[in-house]
């Protein structure tokens, strides 16, 4: 059954990919829908089993090279199973969307063919995100890491024609590159250390790579925290982490059931999930851990601070992507897994509601993505309304508090924010305040998205006003779908992912030393204040916002012109952009032109054609000798005679 | 040992199509031109059947050289061929890309049919060179293999083609000569020329002192450094590199595919024939200098493919880097390193070939190379745009396509030696995606505006037969390398087994000597 989940997306691809033309556009769409479905109803059914061992399924070899083993191979545990639940549940209701959202796209001409192409890359996607959460080893996850990106970078370049989206495209690409550069050192550091990728191997090593010391550079560290740390690299390009980020804004480029899918609830999770399925080693390095930790933090309040300003309601959404993501990495940095992989699934749930809600406002409104030009939507598309809500609603944590009793995001986001407290460490209490103010930013600016988009009066061109319409059932249903997720998610497994039944339900799948790891335990016991402050926050940004952009709207402009560096500073992402293309990309340009022409073409050919000076007078004479044909000639015959002489000898049997 | 001359049969059936051609094809009319090309496909396709019956017959668990001929020659001489899992391979690669080579060449128009009899000696030029086991035999092979590859590049090239062919001729001679000279010594003190016997030959490693200077390694070290300068030039090597570049630009497309995928591939496969077995202690001392070189090439030359113009010299750029890897991956001395160069001169055989193919398509279109000419291609070749990106991707090795293995089976080889060598050549992986998509965004991305591009047709059957099997083979060895690994692994283990055996003699002996 695994099987079948794992390879129906890639089927789908192929039929919809290579043959369209034989069965049509519309059939390509149903195969691949069809099959996404099939999947998804098989992860649900999955999801209830029980998961006391790891169960694998070996498919067939992969690369076999002395002590370097590895296959393909399928991994169940709980850690996949959830995994497997949220792609495959996003991806089919992505896929269903789609009819509608790319029904008549306007990037495209008359004839044009686009539809299987976009289908089966989606269905692709969905794949090699599969292929990377069921693997038994690090390099199998590898090859779906990089296939993620890869659909990644073809779908954010889907609108081809566009230099925005080519260009935005490979920025996606080259800087998860990035991040892989690292990954795949923490994978040859595992393989030198351990002599073997596999997580069965692996995962016993823990303890064992603590006391070890490896040399890496000029540098002789702690094997634990060299391999982790860099593992964490990896994670932090694929999930956009603070310093490997600045390729997810960018990545709006692509269709919006893109964003949805990709850019929201799974492949932007693949860093998360691989911290959490690498807990046997990350337990045992406590240095890399306080790294993670102060990263997951930090991106949580800087990409939230840019949240604040952003006009392209795409763009608000990507960064609170970004922070919501930097939350899950905090609370895994803490050693809580399990909030993190909580917090994943609901996030997964209400963000991809919330870009699939956008997708429909950019729909009803002609494709246009600056808020600036909306504004009173509530009465004219209510469905996409009322979805919009219930997605705000679970992201900035409404809820009852001190009871389980609210929305998804209330249940989840809680979780982290006690358990970084309850770590009881400076970097927790680093954690802890930078995610409190979070939450309020959180709220001010889901909450301005709201106001701008639904509330006030109408603004922008009064044409595509008086022409937005609701969208049809086909990105209606997968909004309400998934709105019950964001409604119910939080308080239906909130016992299995926090509450009593956390340790049976996670089974092996997650790892906690128990020697020096008790957060999970103390998050439960932190004291009314700290439970109660995330709500305190989500409150005053809902005021805030309700402020600013409800009662007196003149405020926002006014204040970003008496701070005007600031505001700046904030709508530039605080300038990442143009630092790296000064430090890096600039450089690397010049530098291979100077390579090129002085050192390739001055010095090297200089020296070498200097020295065969002599020659030339010579070989302008063969030159000439050639041409007429009489060297072409010789040489021939030479070579000839030469060969004719050997194959004689050989099958003659030789001059015995 | 078997009584068997398959060998020499998949060695001389090219040139025997060759003499065919040359005796029995006379005039210069469309008909005479058809049967020169059919002939040659013929050829080439007959010589691949009959190459499987060698693989059919390869038995990977034996070590030693296999389906050995061995005869008595003129003057002492020897004639002796045989294959292991180390050239087996390269011998297949040959077979296998040259009906395509033959293939991309169907729109040839001057001088066809000396042309196809170029082609197809240099197919049994090549085939000798990765069969041989004699010196001289191999040698001869080695160096007749530039002429027809210097007149091809001469007389079908592009504008600069004198200038090419000659820096493409004077480089690879010079670094011969020396490596002539290291033979002939080779020969005088063992007094043979059979390659089986010169593998476990003990030349000399006690230093010696020349005008004054020690060298470390003796006599070995020169003998290393003499065949090195062969290899180097001809895989190539970081900074003796240029003469590539210039010679893929200016080489007809088939000409491209047969250096890109066969003839450099000789220096891969010298070090790993002669250097490592023979000069086992020299290999070892200068491991860092090579290591320094191959980063070199990864990092270097992928910088200077970011700043190309030209669709071909970026290609070739791309080759020198990946062929760091190579050297890399032989230096580390352990399973995955040579595995996985091997691996790695397969797959690049492949995907390179390929690619420069990929080129050739549209060069057969429009005529140019220039980045800059082209632009918007996917919206009306969308097929063409399927194919280029998959060798697009399997050029920056993403896994699951062929040209991962090679890589992270090196870097994961030299990881366990030097972490300065795994860090330099892993950035290597970031500067090859920047490269490779630049171009592909360039050329096929974006609008189609230019009024030239847009009555470019899609592939037409015959490129698209030319590409299936390389895009089938890409695909195979990156998802079931085991394919490749299973022949290679063993003959490298002993490889590796009497390198390291080689090395520990050496240094039991001279910790003797300093007790």
């Amino acid at each position: 059954m695994p099987t079948i989940i794992l390879f129906s997306p890639l089927v789908g691809a192929l039929i919809a990919g290579f043959g369209w033309r034989i069965i049509g556009e519309r059939n390509a769409q149903l195969v691949t829908t069809a099959l996404l479905f099939l999947a998804a109803a098989l992860s649900w059914m999955l999801f209830y089993g029980a998961y006391e061992t790891p169960e694998t399924t070996l498919l067939f070899s992969w690369i076999h090279s002395g002590s370097f083993s590895v296959d393909w191979a399928v991994r169940m545990d709980r850690l996949t199973q959830i995994m497997l639940v949220v792609v495959t549940t996003v991806s089919s209701l992505v896929h269903l969307y789609s009819w509608g959202y790319m029904e008549n796209d306007p990037q495209w001409k008359e004839g044009e063919v686009y539809k299987p192409r976009f289908f089966a890359y989606l269905s692709f996607f969905t794949f090699a995100m599969l292929a990377l959460v069921t693997s038994d080893n690090l390099l199998q996850m590898f090859f779906g890491w990089e296939g993620v990106g890869v659909a990644s970078y073809l779908l954010i370049g889907f609108y081809f024609r566009k230099p925005s989206a080519n260009a935005a495209a490979i920025k996606a690409f080259v800087v998860n590159r990035v991040g892989d550069f690292g990954f795949a050192l923490g994978i040859f550091a595992i393989y030198k250390m351990t002599d073997s990728v596999n997580f069965s191997d692996i995962f016993t090593q823990g303890h064992h790579l603590s006391t070890e010391t490896i040399r890496f550079l000029w540098m002789d560290l702690n094997a634990a925290e060299v391999i982790t740390f860099l593992l964490f690299i990896g994670a932090m390009g694929k999930s956009a982490q603070l310093f490997l980020h600045t390729w997810l804004p960018d990545a709006m480029e692509g269709p919006t059931p893109v964003s949805a899918l990709i850019h929201a609830a799974t492949m932007v999770t693949a860093g998360v999930f691989l911290v959490a399925r690498m807990s046997p080693l990350f337990e045992y390095a406590p240095g890399t851990l306080v790294f993670v930790t102060i990263i997951g933090a930090t991106t949580a309040f800087v990409a939230a601070t840019i949240g604040l300003v952003q006009n392209d309601i795409k763009r608000v959404i990507a960064y609170s992507t970004m922070s919501q993501l930097g939350y899950m990495f905090a609370a895994a940095g803490v050693g809580v897994y399990q909030a993190a992989m909580f917090h994943l699934m609901t996030h997964a749930f209400f963000k991809a509601m919330l870009f699939l809600g956008a997708g429909a406002v950019i729909h009803a409104m002609h494709h246009e993505q600056d808020m600036r030009n909306y504004g009173a939507l509530r009465k004219k598309i209510p469905l996409t309304f009322w979805a919009m809500m219930i997605g705000t609603l679970a992201i900035t944590g409404v809820g009852i508090p001190l009871t389980d009793i609210g929305f998804a995001g209330f249940l989840s986001k809680d979780a982290i924010i006690e358990s970084t407290y309850a770590a009881g460490t400076s970097v927790g209490q680093y954690a802890f305040w930078m995610l409190v103010i979070a939450a309020a930013m959180t709220a001010f600016y889901s909450w301005r998205l709201m106001f701008l988009t639904f509330y006030g009066p109408e603004k922008g061109d009064k044409h595509t006003h008086d022409h937005a319409h609701e969208a049809p059932m086909v990105m209606i249903i997968p909004l309400g779908v998934l709105a019950l997720g964001a409604t119910f998610a939080g308080m239906l497994w909130y016992g299995d992912f926090f509450g009593e039944n956390v340790t049976e339900w996670f089974g092996p799948a997650v790892y906690t030393n128990h020697e020096t790891n008790h957060v999970l335990h103390e998050a439960h016991n932190v004291a009314a204040w700290v439970k109660v402050s995330p709500f305190i926050a989500m409150l005053s940004g809902f005021l805030l916002a309700f402020w600013f952009y409800i009662l007196s709207p003149s405020i926002p402009a006014a204040l970003a012109k008496r701070n005007r560096h600031l505001y700046l500073f904030l709508l530039n992402k605080w300038y990442f952009d143009e630092v790296y293309d000064f430090l890096f990309v600039r450089p690397a340009r010049r530098l291979g032109n100077f390579l090129w022409k002085r050192v390739d073409g001055d010095v090297i050919d200089g020296a070498i054609n200097g020295l065969a000076l002599g020659w030339i007078p010579r070989l302008t004479r063969a030159v000439n000798r050639m041409q007429s044909g009489y060297l072409y000639h010789y040489a021939f015959a030479t070579i000839i005679g030469v060969v004719a002489l050997i194959s004689l000898v050989a099958i003659s049997g030789g001059a015995h | 040992m078997e009584n068997t001359v398959i060998l020499s049969i998949t060695t001389f059936l090219p040139l025997f199509g060759a003499a065919v051609l040359m005796v029995f094809l006379r005039g210069n009319d469309a008909v005479a031109v058809r049967n020169a090309k059919l002939l040659a496909l013929f050829t080439t396709v007959v010589t691949f059947l009959v190459s499987l019956v060698i693989l059919f017959k390869f038995d990977p668990s034996d070590t030693g050289f296999q389906m050995v001929e061995q005869k008595e020659w003129l003057g002492g001489l020897t004639y002796k061929l045989g294959v292991d899992g180390i050239s087996v391979l390269f011998v297949m690669l040959t077979t296998f890309i040259m009906p395509i080579v033959i293939g991309a060449s169907w729109k040839v128009e001057t001088r066809v049919k000396e042309y196809m009899i170029l082609f197809l000696m240099l197919e049994t030029l090549m085939i000798g060179v990765f069969v041989a086991l004699d010196l001289v035999l191999f040698y001869g092979f080695f160096e007749a293999g530039l002429i027809p590859m210097f007149l091809i590049i001469g007389i079908w090239g592009g504008k600069d083609r004198i200038y090419a062919a000659f820096k493409f001729f004077l480089y690879t001679l010079l670094g011969s000569l020396l490596m002539l000279i290291a033979m002939i010594y080779m020969w005088y003190v063992s007094g043979t020329t059979d390659i089986e016997a010169l593998m476990s030959f003990d030349f000399s490693s006690a230093p010696i002192s020349v005008l004054g200077i020690t060298i470390a390694g003796g006599v070995q070290t020169l003998l290393f450094l003499a065949f090195f300068a062969s290899f180097a030039v001809k895989l190539p090597m970081w900074p003796v590199h240029t003469w590539l570049p210039d010679a893929h630009v200016q080489a007809p497309t088939a000409g491209s595919i047969v250096l890109a995928a066969i003839l450099i591939k000789m220096g891969g496969y010298g070090f790993l024939r002669f250097s490592l077995p023979m000069f086992p202690v020299a290999s070892d001392l200068l491991q860092n200098f090579i290591f320094f070189l191959s980063v070199a090439a990864i990092i270097l030359t992928s910088l200077i493919a970011l700043a190309q113009t030209d669709m071909k010299k970026l290609i070739a750029y791309s080759s020198v880097a990946h062929m760091g890897f190579v050297t890399m991956g032989i230096f580390a001395f352990n399973q995955q390193g040579l595995d996985g160069a091997i691996f790695q001169m397969i797959s690049h055989g492949i995907v390179a070939g390929a690619l420069f193919m990929v080129v050739g398509v549209i060069y057969d279109r429009m005529h140019t190379r220039e980045i800059a000419a082209f632009g918007g291609l996917a919206l009306n070749m969308p097929r063409y745009a399927l194919v280029f990106m998959l060798f697009t991707m399997a050029n920056v090795g993403l896994p699951g396509l062929s040209g991962f293995v090679g890589e992270v089976l090196t870097l994961a080889a030299v990881f366990k030696v030097n972490t300065w060598v795994a860090f330099g050549a892993t950035s290597g992986v970031i500067l090859s995606a920047a490269y490779a998509l630049w171009l592909y965004r360039r050329v096929m991305f974006g609008d189609l505006i230019k009024e030239s591009l847009k009555g470019l047709s899609d592939m037409d059957t015959r490129e698209k037969l030319l590409f299936a099997p390389l895009v089938f083979l890409t695909v195979l060895f990156g998802v079931y390398p085991t394919l490749v690994l299973d022949i290679t692994g063993p003959s490298v283990e002993a490889l590796l087994q009497h390198f390291h055996s080689a090395l520990g003699v050496v240094q039991t002996a001279t910790e003797a000597v300093t007790h």
